[in-house]
């Protein structure tokens, strides 16, 4: 599937639409979005780069293994559990913290959790475009 | 605390022992063999308060919502058991160092030793049922890893999984009964249910729950017809088979009808299972031992004889019948663990262990000889030793058994029978080792090295002096504490070795005298047992009983994985259906009619359903692949659509990304195929799924004007809506009910969405590397292709 056009245009999609599936996830607290949504959405980048250049160039786009992104989704996302556990409350219960910063930015634990469960969904997103696409290539 | 420490440090310092034990093995079997030593030490200490009152206990939380503690408690019973564990385990953890040097696995086999070690302990401590069920198949799990410590060995794994899969199964029978005990007696402590006794045996489940806690130790202690796993564990290193499969592990069993008895013992049912299945096992085992020509194999059926001697004579239930069985306990324990170390020095310095290629080792290896002698002798239960004590105590209980059981003659009879048998194999084992001929071919053999000698030769001398003073104070007071708790009610015998003559010395004089002229006839006898069909018959159920279960499960999977999408998907779609409509007409809440109000519809909301609708159709009947996949994909963004339209933006969200995923997905599979359905299938299937799909869809609309009205609870809604910003500090409510309210569950989804992408994983990477897939891509392989 070589087509310039789509080519190019995935180039410049990419950044853009990983930067859009961050804002998903960080506003999904108050607003829809989250890190379902998030995930998916950067998924889907990977998913365009894929089918525009092969799944060769996604694997390069990222600088670690594509692998690592489940585990490290699902180990973030176990962890954040954790400090409520410490502080002897129950497993994942939500901890905030309201920073003087810019007025009202609040950081709590359930962000942390998103943030795995955002890695995961496109960990495995990005883990079943790129083998499946390896995959038909190799038949080819 | 204390407690807490003896059965934990073991667990606690497996991986270290790992470690040490490859690093030094013969030093470090030294050094580890301190951990054990010390903790028999730190409960000797603890010894008169044990066996005074109560015991002494500890407790730590460990499911506080459950109810379930670490509760341990040592009493004179646990005692016994704990000292045996641990101090023949400092013995066995020295000679494993020697045994093990110079072979690349001694710190592995070092650490199993140490997880064997601390669940042992807990078995025999626990004073909660949950954390004596757990640790009871931690044992299973402990002797699974060491019999098929050879690994490569295809015998071992067979043994491993044989001895596993009998213990764990009555480790499941044994998890029932002690559930069913719990309900009964209303309490998970032991030592509160064994004061429960009049009440577990005038419970209606009492049968039930008896047969399911015999099942548990029949199997873990080899018992007819389980006893099958034993000879086959043999297979593990020696300083196993001497540790686990003879001095402690299949006593748990034991130590578990003895730990029971007070609170299930004492009726009739008990008294003629565990005798008769006991005796039953004892003769079996002493006349299967005579025959075997492997030495070791020997021991084991001897082990199983004993075993069986122990549960018979636990079963009469009399004080003198229950010390009987506690003095054999530990007999037993000294003199077998003592010939299982024996035959490692024999096996490993003379490479050998069949009665048919040794002879005359005496000469070789005299201390190793002495060593043998003695402990044989306490197997044969010759003076003055502990195993004639304990053979005297055991004939006095046979001829002391109530008059009225069908047994009365019979009892004393296979007594002598066995003691005969005992006798001649103890003759055999040592006379055809150490005795005899010289063979040319052992000329190589050398004494062992002293760290080899030090644990059976301690073995054999505590057997020789527990009997005499000054130590026989000692043992008969913890021998009587552990009978006592055994029993229930305070029990003091003497040990003696002298009784005068009496009836079970003269039984016992003639058990001699027949075992030895036994040997010396034994060739006639041998003759006569190979005759009789071989006793290999279980173990042929057995293999019959595995072999059936694979090929029930290969047919299983036949039926059901067939590799057709089709069929998962009428299975899935028939499962659904059948479930919910039965739900449907068998809920609590009949059918009846439903009255829909239908609020005025919008002319586009109208629409948007003749769209959905005739692209579905459209998803059915389009002939080209392409135009399939776009109809599916339009049913799926009109779905987002609807959530649009009901304000469900996350929902709508979430709908719109996957269902372009998936789109660009299938896709990129469909690229590769023919680009124009066939209609292959014939024409009742086709009508079939037809059907299928069609009831589902009419279920599904069925079910959601039923459940439509139906409002489960009326403040749900409302306390996500109010909590979700107000405690959840999120505006959000869909999104913090998934990172916060429900965060769990999330967790588990996300670890399913993992599990998923690893099988994807595995399927297309096995796939790629399997044969039949190589030969298909044959050599026009793509330069770039991953490997």
């Amino acid at each position: 599937m070589k087509s310039l056009i789509l080519h190019t245009t995935s180039r410049l999609m990419m950044p853009i639409l990983l930067m859009f599936s961050v804002y998903l996830l960080l506003r999904g607290h108050d607003l829809p979005g989250g890190g379902f949504i998030g995930g998916l959405v950067a998924g889907a980048a990977f998913l365009l780069q894929g089918v525009a250049a092969g799944p060769r160039t996604v694997r390069q786009l990222i600088p670690f293994d594509v692998g690592l992104l489940l585990p490290a989704g699902l180990s973030i996302s176990l962890l954040a559990g954790v400090p409520a556990l410490l502080l002897g409350g129950h497993y994942l219960t939500g901890l905030w913290v309201a920073l003087p910063v810019l007025g009202r930015i609040k950081v709590g634990t359930p962000i942390l959790f998103d943030l795995g469960v955002y890695l995961v969904v496109t960990g495995v997103a990005v883990q079943i475009i790129t083998l499946v696409a390896e995959e038909e290539r190799w038949r080819w | 605390m204390t407690l807490v420490a003896v059965v934990l440090v073991p667990f606690l310092l497996a991986l270290p022992a790992a470690w040490i034990g490859r690093r030094w093995a013969r030093a470090g079997g030294l050094l580890l063999a301190l951990v054990p030593a010390c903790s028999a030490g730190v409960l000797l200490s603890l010894a008169p308060s044990a066996l005074a009152g109560q015991g002494v206990r500890a407790a730590w939380p460990w499911v506080p919502e459950l109810g379930v503690q670490l509760a341990l408690r040592l009493d004179g019973l646990s005692l016994l058991f704990a000292l045996i564990v641990t101090g023949i385990g400092a013995l066995i953890v020295l000679y494993s160092g020697y045994y093990m040097a110079g072979k690349p696995d001694g710190g592995r086999f070092q650490a199993y030793t140490f997880l064997f070690m601390g669940s042992m302990l807990g078995v025999v401590l626990a004073d909660d049922l949950i954390a004596l069920f757990v640790f009871w198949e931690l044992t299973s799990v402990t002797s699974y890893l060491l019999i098929g410590f050879h690994g490569h060995n295809e015998r071992a794994r067979h043994g491993a999984l044989k001895a596993l899969l009998i213990t764990s199964a009555g480790g499941l029978a044994l998890l029932l009964g002690l559930v069913l005990m719990a309900t009964i007696g209303g309490t998970m402590r032991l030592s509160e249910l064994l004061a429960q006794g009049d009440v577990l045996r005038q419970s209606g489940l009492y049968l039930p729950v008896l047969t399911l806690v015999l099942l548990g130790a029949f199997t873990k202690s080899a018992q007819f017809p389980f006893h099958i796993w034993l000879p086959a564990a043999m297979q593990a290193p020696t300083p196993a088979s001497a540790y686990l499969h003879s001095a402690t592990m299949v006593k748990a069993g034991v130590y578990l009808l003895a730990r029971l008895q007070p609170a299930l013992g004492g009726s009739r049912a008990w008294t003629v299972i565990l005798t008769d299945i006991g005796l039953l096992t004892m003769v079996l085992g002493a006349y299967l031992a005579f025959k075997q020509t492997d030495v070791k194999a020997l021991l084991a059926y001897s082990t199983v004889g004993t075993l069986g001697l122990i549960v018979g004579v636990l079963g009469l239930g009399t004080a003198d019948a229950v010390h009987a069985a506690m003095v054999v306990v530990l007999a037993h324990a000294l003199y077998k663990a003592a010939l299982f170390l024996i035959v490692g020095t024999v096996d490993r310095q003379a490479g050998g262990r069949s009665l048919d290629v040794l002879g005359g080792l005496a000469r070789r290896m005299p201390v190793s000889a002495l060593t043998a002698v003695v402990a044989a002798m306490s197997m044969a239960g010759l003076p003055p030793l502990l195993g004639f004590i304990a053979k005297e105590e055991f004939l006095e209980a046979e001829t002391h058994m109530d008059a009225g059981l069908a047994l009365g003659i019979l009892g004393p009879t296979l007594g002598i029978l066995a003691a005969t048998l005992g006798m001649a194999t103890s003759v055999l084992l040592v006379r055809h080792v150490f005795f005899g001929p010289r063979r040319p071919a052992l000329d190589h053999a050398r004494e062992a090295p002293v760290g080899m000698l030090v644990a059976p030769g301690a073995l054999a001398v505590a057997s020789l002096v527990f009997a005499w003073p000054p130590l026989r104070p000692a043992v008969g007071t913890l021998l009587n504490g552990a009978a006592s708790a055994g029993l229930g009610r305070p029990v003091d015998v003497s040990l003696v070795l002298w009784h005068g003559v009496n009836l079970p010395l003269v039984l016992s004089a003639v058990a001699v005298a027949l075992g030895a002229a036994l040997y010396l006839e034994r060739w006639p006898f041998w003759r006569l047992q190979h005759r009789v069909p071989p006793g290999a018959t279980l173990d042929r159920a057995y293999d019959l009983a595995l072999h059936s279960v694979a090929r029930l499960a290969a047919v299983v999977t036949r039926t059901v994985q067939t590799g057709t999408l089709r069929h998962y998907l009428l299975m899935i779609l028939g499962t659904l259906l059948g479930l919910v409509t039965l739900a449907l007409l068998a809920g609590a809440e009949p059918l009846r009619p439903v009255r829909i109000e239908i609020e005025p519809v919008a002319a586009y909301e109208l629409a948007a359903a003749g769209v959905t609708i005739v692209a579905a159709l459209a998803v059915v009947f389009m002939p080209s692949r392409l135009g399939a996949i776009a109809a599916l994909g339009t049913v799926g963004l009109m779905m987002s659509f609807f959530f649009v339209l009901y304000s469900g933006p996350d929902l709508a969200l979430t709908q719109l990304l996957v269902e372009t995923l998936t789109i660009i997905l299938l896709l990129l599979v469909f690229y590769f195929l023919p680009p124009y359905f066939e209609v292959r299938t014939p024409l009742p299937s086709r009508l079939r799924d037809v059907l299928v799909a069609l009831g589902v869809g009419v279920m599904v609309t069925v079910l959601v004007v039923v459940v439509g009205p139906t409002k489960l609870s009326p403040t749900i809604s409302s306390y996500y809506v109010d909590g979700s910003l107000r405690d959840a500090f999120g505006a959000n409510m869909v999104n913090v009910i998934l990172v916060d309210y429900r965060a769990m569950d999330t967790l588990g989804e996300i670890t399913v969405l993992a599990i998923a992408a690893l099988g994807v994983f595995g399927l297309i990477r096995l796939r790629m590397h399997s044969p039949c897939h190589r030969r298909h891509a044959g050599p026009g392989r793509p330069p770039d292709a991953e490997p």
